[in-house]
C-alpha cells in the first residue's frame, strides 16, 4: 500500500478527481494548503504601500492505494496538472503500513478504495 | 505629444465654459435675492432633491448586491467600478446627456441645456418637466441618478469576468448618448411620448429595460463565466459569497424606490406622490410573496436570492404604472412580477450567465411592467399625467396596450443594436475579458492588485510580518498603548 501525496494548482483538482472516479478510485482527501517553491510571489497594493505574499494557495491530494495501482494515479495526476509553468505542484509517493475500515474492521488492501462488490452494498 | 495637447485643450475648453455667466441658476438667485422665490419651488425642489438622493442611495445597493452575488475574489473591483461608474455617468449626463434627454420635444432627441448653460426660460427649454416648477438644478440631478441607475444595471451580467476598462469606455457612450436618447423618446418628450401617448411614469422601458438591454448586448460578447456550464452543457451553480449583503442591499434598493416612483411626480403640491408610494409598496409585497411560492413550487426550496429577485422585480414592474394605477392594480403587477422573475432566472441561466439576475429582474419585469400600463392604467390618471388613455380593463381597446408594445420593441431594438455595435469595437480594439488565469485569480488582485478580503487570500503569517511592525513587550506601556492594541 501506498501513500499518494500530491501539491496541485486549485483548476486541476477537478479533471483529476472526474478521472480517477472513471477509474475506479473515489477515495481521496484534499486539503486546502498554502505553500512556497520556485513560484514567484503574489504582490498586493495597499493605499500605496505593498506586501509581497510568498505562500501561494495550492490544494494538497492525499490518496492511498494498492502498491499496483500507484503509477495510475500518479499518470494521472500528472496528466491533468502539468500546464508547464512554474507552480504546478510536486507529487510524493510513500508507503504505508496497514489500513483499517472503520465502519467494518476490515483490514488491508481491500479497505482502501471502492470494489464493485462493496459498492452495491451501500 | 499630438495627444497631450488635445487633452489639454479640452480641459481648458471646459473650464472656459465654466467660467462664461452662468445664465443656468440666474433665475433662482435673483429671485431668490429679491426675496420673489414662491413657495412652490421650494417646496418642490425639496421633494426632488430628496428622492434624488434617494435614488443616489441605490448605487450602494447594486454595489452590494453585485458583491454579495459574486465570489470573494471578486468583490473588491465591484467598489471601484460602482464609483467610477457614477462619477461618469455625472459628468456626461451634465455635458450633453441631460439636453438630449430634456432639452426639447424633438421627435429623437433634445437639443436645449447642454452643460446646463445659456437654455434660457426652463419652461420652455425643459417642456416634458414644466408642469413642476422645481428649479432645473434639482430636475437634473433628479435625472442624473436616473441615468446613473440604468448604466449600473448593465454591468450585473458582465461580472467577474470583465476587464476593468470596458466600464469607463462604455459609460461614456452609455450616459452621453444611448440612455439620453432612448429615455426621451419614453419620457423625455419624444415621439413615443408625445406623438403616440406611451406611458412610462418613472422608467421600467425608460431605466430599467434600457439597462437590461445593454447588460445582454455585453453578455452575448463576452459570454459566461469559467466552469459556469459543464462538459455537458449544463448550468452548474457559482455560488455568491454573501447572501446577508445581498439582503442588505434589496433593502437600500427598496427604499430607494420610494425616491424612484413617487420622486417622478417632481412635485409635492398636489399629494400624488404619497399614492405612488402606496402602488409602490403594495407591488414589492407582492414581488416577494410571489417569488418565495414560486421558488418553493418550481425549486422545493425557498431560495434567499429568488426572494430578493421577487423584490427587484415588482418594484421594477410598478415602476411605469406606479402613477397610473389603483392600489388593487398593484398588487397584480407585482405578483406576475414575481411569478415572471422566478421563471425567467431558471430558464435564461440556462443558455445565458447573468450571475445576479438583472436580465430577468429588470428587462423581463421591465417589459411587463411597461405592458402592464396598457392593462390597467385608470382614465382618470392617464388624463391627470396627460399621457394615452385607459388600459384595457377600463376601456376595453387594446389601443393603449399596442403603443405600450410598440415602446419596447422599438426602445429594446435602438438600445440592442447601439450597445451591440459599441461592444463589438471594443472587444475588437481593447478587449471585453480578462485572461483565464486572471479570471481563475479573481479580478481584485489582477485588476486592482489588492484583495477585497485580504485575509482570505493572504496567509495569517506574512500579514503580521517581521521588523519595526513588532513591538518589544516592555515599549507598549512606554508608548501609551494598550498591550492588546494593535498599533495602525
Amino acid at each position: 500500500m501506498k501513500l499518494v501525496i500530491a501539491y496541485i494548482r486549485h483548476e486541476a483538482f477537478e479533471p483529476i478527481r472526474m478521472e480517477l472516479l472513471e477509474l475506479g478510485f473515489p477515495s481521496l482527501s484534499i486539503i486546502e494548503v498554502k505553500g512556497s517553491g520556485r513560484q514567484k510571489g503574489i504582490t498586493e497594493q495597499y493605499r500605496g504601500s505593498s506586501v509581497t505574499n510568498y505562500l501561494r494557495p495550492k490544494i494538497k491530494i492525499e490518496c492511498v492505494v494498492a502498491a499496483g495501482d500507484v503509477q495510475t494515479i500518479v499518470d494521472t495526476i500528472l496528466r491533468h496538472a502539468r500546464t508547464g509553468s512554474i507552480g504546478d505542484g510536486k507529487v510524493f509517493v510513500l508507503p504505508v503500513e496497514q489500513a483499517y475500515r472503520i465502519r467494518t474492521g476490515e483490514s488491508g488492501e481491500e479497505t482502501l478504495q471502492s470494489h464493485p462488490d462493496a459498492a452495491a452494498t451501500v | 505629444m499630438k495627444r497631450t495637447t488635445i487633452i489639454c485643450a479640452s480641459v481648458m475648453a471646459l473650464v472656459a465654459i465654466m467660467l462664461l455667466p452662468t445664465v443656468a441658476s440666474a433665475d433662482t438667485f435673483d429671485a431668490a435675492g429679491a426675496g420673489r422665490l414662491p413657495d412652490s419651488v421650494g417646496i418642490n425642489s425639496m421633494w426632488v432633491i430628496v428622492a434624488g438622493v434617494l435614488v443616489m442611495f441605490m448605487q450602494a445597493g447594486f454595489a452590494f448586491l453585485e458583491i454579495g452575488f459574486s465570489r470573494g475574489k471578486n468583490a473588491g473591483t465591484v467598489v471601484a467600478k460602482v464609483l467610477m461608474n457614477f462619477s461618469i455617468a455625472g459628468l456626461a449626463y451634465w455635458a450633453v446627456g441631460f439636453a438630449l434627454a430634456f432639452g426639447g420635444l424633438g421627435d429623437l432627441w433634445g437639443n436645449t441645456g447642454w452643460f446646463l448653460h445659456n437654455y434660457g426660460d426652463p419652461q420652455t427649454a425643459f417642456p416634458v418637466m414644466g408642469l413642476s416648477d422645481a428649479t432645473v438644478e434639482a430636475k437634473w440631478f433628479f435625472q442624473f441618478v436616473f441615468c446613473a441607475v440604468s448604466l449600473a444595471i448593465v454591468w450585473g451580467t458582465t461580472l467577474e469576468r470583465i476587464k476593468f476598462g470596458v466600464y469607463a469606455i462604455y459609460a461614456v457612450v452609455f450616459a452621453g448618448l444611448i440612455y439620453p436618447i432612448g429615455s426621451h423618446w419614453v419620457f423625455g418628450g419624444g415621439w413615443l411620448q408625445t406623438n403616440l401617448g406611451m406611458q412610462d411614469f418613472a422608467g421600467s422601458t425608460a431605466v430599467h429595460l434600457i439597462g437590461a438591454t445593454g447588460a445582454l448586448a455585453v453578455l452575448l460578447h463576452l459570454g459566461p463565466r469559467r466552469g459556469k456550464y459543464g462538459p455537458d452543457g449544463r448550468p452548474r451553480a457559482i455560488p455568491g459569497h454573501n447572501m446577508p449583503l445581498f439582503g442588505l442591499s434589496i433593502f437600500i434598493l427598496w427604499l430607494g424606490w420610494f425616491g424612484f416612483n413617487p420622486g417622478s411626480t417632481l412635485g409635492a403640491l398636489d399629494g400624488r406622490f404619497t399614492e405612488v408610494v402606496v402602488t409602490t409598496q403594495l407591488a414589492a409585497c407582492a414581488g416577494v410573496l410571489m417569488a418565495i411560492v414560486t421558488s418553493k413550487l418550481l425549486l422545493k426550496t425557498i431560495d434567499i436570492g429568488m426572494a430578493g429577485n421577487g423584490a427587484i422585480a415588482a418594484l421594477v414592474a410598478i415602476t411605469a404604472p406606479s402613477g397610473y394605477v389603483m392600489p388593487w392594480a398593484a398588487v397584480i403587477i407585482g405578483a406576475v412580477a414575481g411569478v415572471l422573475v422566478v421563471v425567467s432566472v431558471l430558464a435564461i441561466d440556462k443558455k445565458l450567465d447573468d450571475p445576479v439576475g438583472a436580465l430577468s429582474a429588470h428587462g423581463m419585469a421591465g417589459i411587463w411592467g411597461t405592458l402592464a400600463c396598457g392593462l390597467f392604467t385608470n382614465p382618470d390618471l392617464a388624463a391627470y399625467n396627460a399621457f394615452g388613455e385607459g388600459g384595457l380593463v377600463y376601456t376595453g381597446s387594446f389601443h393603449q396596450l399596442g403603443v405600450q408594445a410598440l415602446g419596447v420593441v422599438t426602445v429594446f431594438a435602438f438600445v440592442f443594436v447601439a450597445s451591440y455595435v459599441v461592444f463589438f469595437l471594443i472587444k475588437k480594439t481593447y478587449g471585453l475579458r480578462v485572461s483565464a488565469e486572471e479570471e481563475d485569480a479573481g479580478l481584485d488582485i489582477s485588476e486592482h492588485g489588492m484583495y477585497g478580503y485580504p485575509e482570505q487570500f493572504i496567509p495569517a503569517p506574512e500579514l503580521i510580518g517581521v521588523g519595526p511592525v513588532q513591538t518589544p513587550a516592555g515599549a507598549a506601556a512606554s508608548s501609551g498603548l494598550n498591550p492588546t492594541e494593535v498599533p495602525a
